[in-house]
C-alpha cells in the first residue's frame, strides 16, 4: 500500500566542523559560519529521510521534503531529493529566521496542513544546532496526531506503524495508528548516499517556495517574532586547565609512565 | 486567571523507588523554591507508587501529588500527557522540571505544546532572576560547542534537566510533607499507541552511569577486536567500557555503550579516552568526569583540550603497557 510521507529537514552549520573553528558573535547572539565550511542537512534529519526511503522501497509511496529557513542553499536542501525523495517544499523567507521550537513547529505544521494528505511524518530526533528535540512532538501536537520519538526501526502493516523506540539500555516495540509522526535516531543505521541518477533527477526539480502568507500566517506569528522563549545569551564557556602530555622514548614507555603519573596524583 | 506558584518536579521511578534523577531534580527544585519562597511540589505517575511518595518528601518535597492507575503501568505519550495536562491546569506551578531522560525527552515537549508553551531541553544550570522572578535556563547547544541561556514568556516555565547536572539534598527522614492523590478519569480509547514489547539490552558488569572508572574507545579503535583490550584495562580499574558514536554506528559495539549528547552522561573519577577525537557531542557525555586522560596519535585532536593527562601515540602500543603497569600498581 503506497504511503504519503512528509519529512522535515533542517539546514544547519556542519556539526562535523572542527571545534576550533566554532566562533560566536556575542553582540548578535549568533554563530559566525566558519569560512569554507558549507552547511549541511542536520544528520538526524538525513536518517529521517532514510526511514522514509526504506518504507518507499518496500511498499511504494511519495516523499515530500519540507525545509524551513532563509537563504537555503539549493545544493544542500536538494540532497534529500538526490537520495530518492520526490518533492521539495521550502518555507523560505527572512520572517522565518530566528525562531524557537514553538514558531518553527507552528510554521511547519501549517505547511503540512496545506500539503493536506499524509500517512506519516518523519523528523530527526533533534537538530544539530540547538539540540532541543521538540519540533517533531510539537508538530504532532498541533496537528492532533500521535507521535513516537527516537525510532530505530519503522515498519508498516495494516494501516499501523510498528516502531522500535530506543530507551535507556534497550528498546520498546510500539504500535501506533496512522497518520502519525515519528522522530528518528542514528540507531536506525547509516543514511544512504545520493546516487548519480538521483542527483541528476534532483537537478531538474524546482522546489516550491512558500512565504508566511502562503501558509496562512502573519510575519508576527513566525520566526523570531513568533517565539515563546527568549534567547538571553549565546556564549562559549571559558576553558581552563591544560593537558599534561606524558612523553617518553617509545609509546609503550609513555603508557607505563602515564600509569605511574596517575598513581602519583592518586587518581588510581 | 490562576496564579502560577510553586516549583513542580516530575519524578521518575525505577520499579517503585525514586530514580536518581528524581532526587537530583528535587535538590535543584528545593533551591529554586527557597529562592522564590514558594513550595516544592513533586508529581509521581505510575501504576504502583509504594513508598516513593514518602521518599520524595524525605528528599525535599513539600507536597507530593500521586497519579496511580493500572493504565499508567508503562510510559505512553498520550496517557501521560493527558494526566500531566490535567495536573498542571489544576495546580498551576510557576516552574515545571523534568529529567532529560527517555521519558522526559518525550513527555516535556508534547506536554509543553499542549499547554501553549515550549520546554528548554537538557539544562545544566537553572537560576531565578531576582528582578523578574523568571527562570533562567542554560543548556549546551551546537553539539556542546556553546551554551545558551533562555527565559520563557509563558507559564508554566518548563525545563528538562541533564542527568548528574544537579545534586540531591541529603535525605531527611524527619521532613514533613503532604501526599495528595489526583483523581483520574482514564480513557483507554484516547491512547493511540500500544507497547507490544520491551527489550532490555544491558551490557554485563558495572553500568556506565555508576562506574568510577571508564575506558572509552573511539573511531581509532578500528573494529570490535580492539575493544577487548579496553575491557582488560577497565577490568583492572574495576570500571566499565564505553564508546563514542562511530564504534556504535559501525556496529563494533552495542548502541547502549554510547557516551555522548544522545547517549549516556557519565561522571566517573577517571575517564580514559582511547582513539577518541573529542568531538563536542562526545564531550557532552563525559565532560563531567573528574579526570580525563586521552590517548590519540593526533596531537591536534580536540580531546587534548579537555584532558588533564594525555599520551600522543598509537593506542595499540600505548595501551598494553599502560594496562600492565596499572595492574602492577594496583596489585602492590
Amino acid at each position: 500500500m503506497p504511503l504519503n510521507m512528509i519529512v522535515c529537514c533542517k539546514q544547519v552549520l556542519d556539526p562535523e566542523a572542527p571545534p576550533a573553528s566554532f566562533k560566536i558573535d556575542p553582540s548578535a547572539n549568533k554563530v559566525i559560519p566558519p569560512p569554507g565550511v558549507p552547511p549541511v542537512i542536520s544528520p538526524f534529519d538525513e536518517q529521517a529521510i532514510e526511514a522514509a526511503l526504506r518504507i518507499k522501497d518496500q511498499q511504494g509511496g511519495k516523499i515530500t521534503v519540507l525545509s524551513l529557513g532563509n537563504n537555503l542553499l539549493r545544493d544542500v536542501v536538494k540532497k534529500p531529493l538526490s537520495m530518492g525523495s520526490d518533492e521539495l517544499i521550502l518555507l523560505e523567507d527572512e520572517a522565518f529566521e530566528g525562531g524557537d521550537s514553538w514558531s518553527i513547529a507552528y510554521a511547519l505544521a501549517m505547511a503540512i496542513k496545506k500539503i493536506g494528505e499524509y500517512d506519516l511524518i518523519f523528523c530527526g530526533r533533534q537538530a544539530a544546532d540547538w539540540d532541543a528535540g521538540q519540533v517533531g512532538s510539537g508538530i504532532a501536537e498541533i496537528l492532533g496526531i500521535p507521535s513516537v520519538t527516537v525510532a530505530k526501526k519503522v515498519e508498516i502493516a495494516d494501516g499501523k506503524a510498528k516502531v522500535e523506540r530506543v530507551i535507556t539500555d534497550g528498546y520498546q516495540v510500539i504500535e501506533v495508528t496512522l497518520p502519525a509522526l515519528i522522530t528518528v535516531s542514528n540507531e536506525l543505521g547509516e543514511a544512504r548516499y545520493a546516487t548519480l541518477k538521483g542527483i541528476m533527477a534532483a537537478a531538474k526539480k524546482q522546489p516550491t517556495v512558500w512565504k508566511p502568507a502562503d501558509i496562512g500566517l502573519e510575519p508576527a506569528q513566525v520566526g523570531a517574532a513568533g517565539r515563546r522563549t527568549k534567547l538571553l545569551k549565546l556564549f562559549q564557556p571559558v576553558k581552563e586547565g591544560k593537558c599534561e602530555i606524558v612523553e617518553a622514548d617509545t609509546p609503550a614507555e609513555a603508557g607505563a609512565k602515564l600509569a605511574a603519573r596517575l598513581r602519583e596524583v592518586k587518581i588510581i | 486567571m490562576a496564579e502560577y506558584k510553586g516549583v513542580m518536579v516530575y519524578g521518575e521511578l525505577v520499579e517503585d523507588r525514586l530514580s536518581s534523577i528524581t532526587t537530583e531534580l528535587l535538590g535543584c527544585g528545593r533551591r529554586l523554591a527557597d529562592e522564590l519562597k514558594e513550595e516544592l511540589l513533586c508529581i509521581l505517575v505510575s501504576d504502583k507508587l509504594g513508598e516513593a511518595p514518602k521518599k520524595a518528601i524525605v528528599f525535599g518535597a513539600d507536597k507530593v501529588y500521586t497519579a496511580e492507575d493500572s493504565l499508567l503501568k508503562e510510559y505512553q505519550t498520550d496517557s501521560y500527557v493527558d494526566v500531566m495536562e490535567k495536573a498542571v491546569k489544576a495546580i498551576s506551578p510557576r516552574i515545571l522540571l523534568f529529567g532529560q531522560t527517555s521519558i522526559g525527552r518525550d513527555l516535556a515537549p508534547r506536554l509543553a505544546f499542549r499547554l501553549g508553551t515550549i520546554s528548554s531541553m537538557d539544562c545544566i544550570e537553572l537560576s531565578i532572576d531576582p528582578g523578574t522572578k523568571g527562570l533562567q535556563q542554560t543548556k549546551p547547544v551546537y553539539g556542546g560547542n556553546a551554551r545558551a541561556t533562555f527565559t520563557s514568556e509563558t507559564f508554566p516555565q518548563i525545563a528538562t534537566v541533564r542527568q548528574k547536572a544537579m545534586s540531591p539534598l541529603a535525605p531527611d527522614e524527619s521532613r514533613k510533607g503532604e501526599i495528595a492523590p489526583i483523581k483520574l478519569e482514564m480513557d483507554p480509547a484516547k491512547i493511540r499507541t500500544k507497547v507490544l514489547e520491551t527489550v532490555k539490552e544491558e551490557v554485563a558488569g558495572i553500568k556506565l552511569e555508576d562506574a568510577q572508572a571508564i575506558v572509552t574507545g573511539g573511531r581509532g579503535i578500528g573494529g570490535p577486536d580492539g575493544f577487548k583490550q579496553l575491557e582488560e584495562l577497565a577490568k583492572a580499574l574495576k570500571g566499565a567500557v564505553g564508546a563514542s558514536r562511530p564504534p556504535c554506528d559501525n556496529k563494533w559495539v552495542p548502541d547502549t555503550m554510547q557516551v555522548g549528547l544522545t547517549g549516556k552522561i557519565v561522571t566517573p573519577e577517571l575517564y580514559i579516552a582511547v582513539g577518541v577525537s573529542g568531538a563536542s557531542q562526545h564531550l557532552a557525555g563525559c565532560s563531567g568526569a573528574k579526570n580525563i586522560v586521552a590517548i590519540n596519535k593526533d596531537p591536534e585532536a580536540n580531546i587534548f583540550k579537555e584532558a588533564r593527562f594525555g599520551v600522543v601515540g598509537d593506542w595499540k602500543q600505548v595501551l598494553p603497557a599502560l594496562t600492565e603497569k596499572v595492574k602492577e600498581l594496583l596489585a602492590g
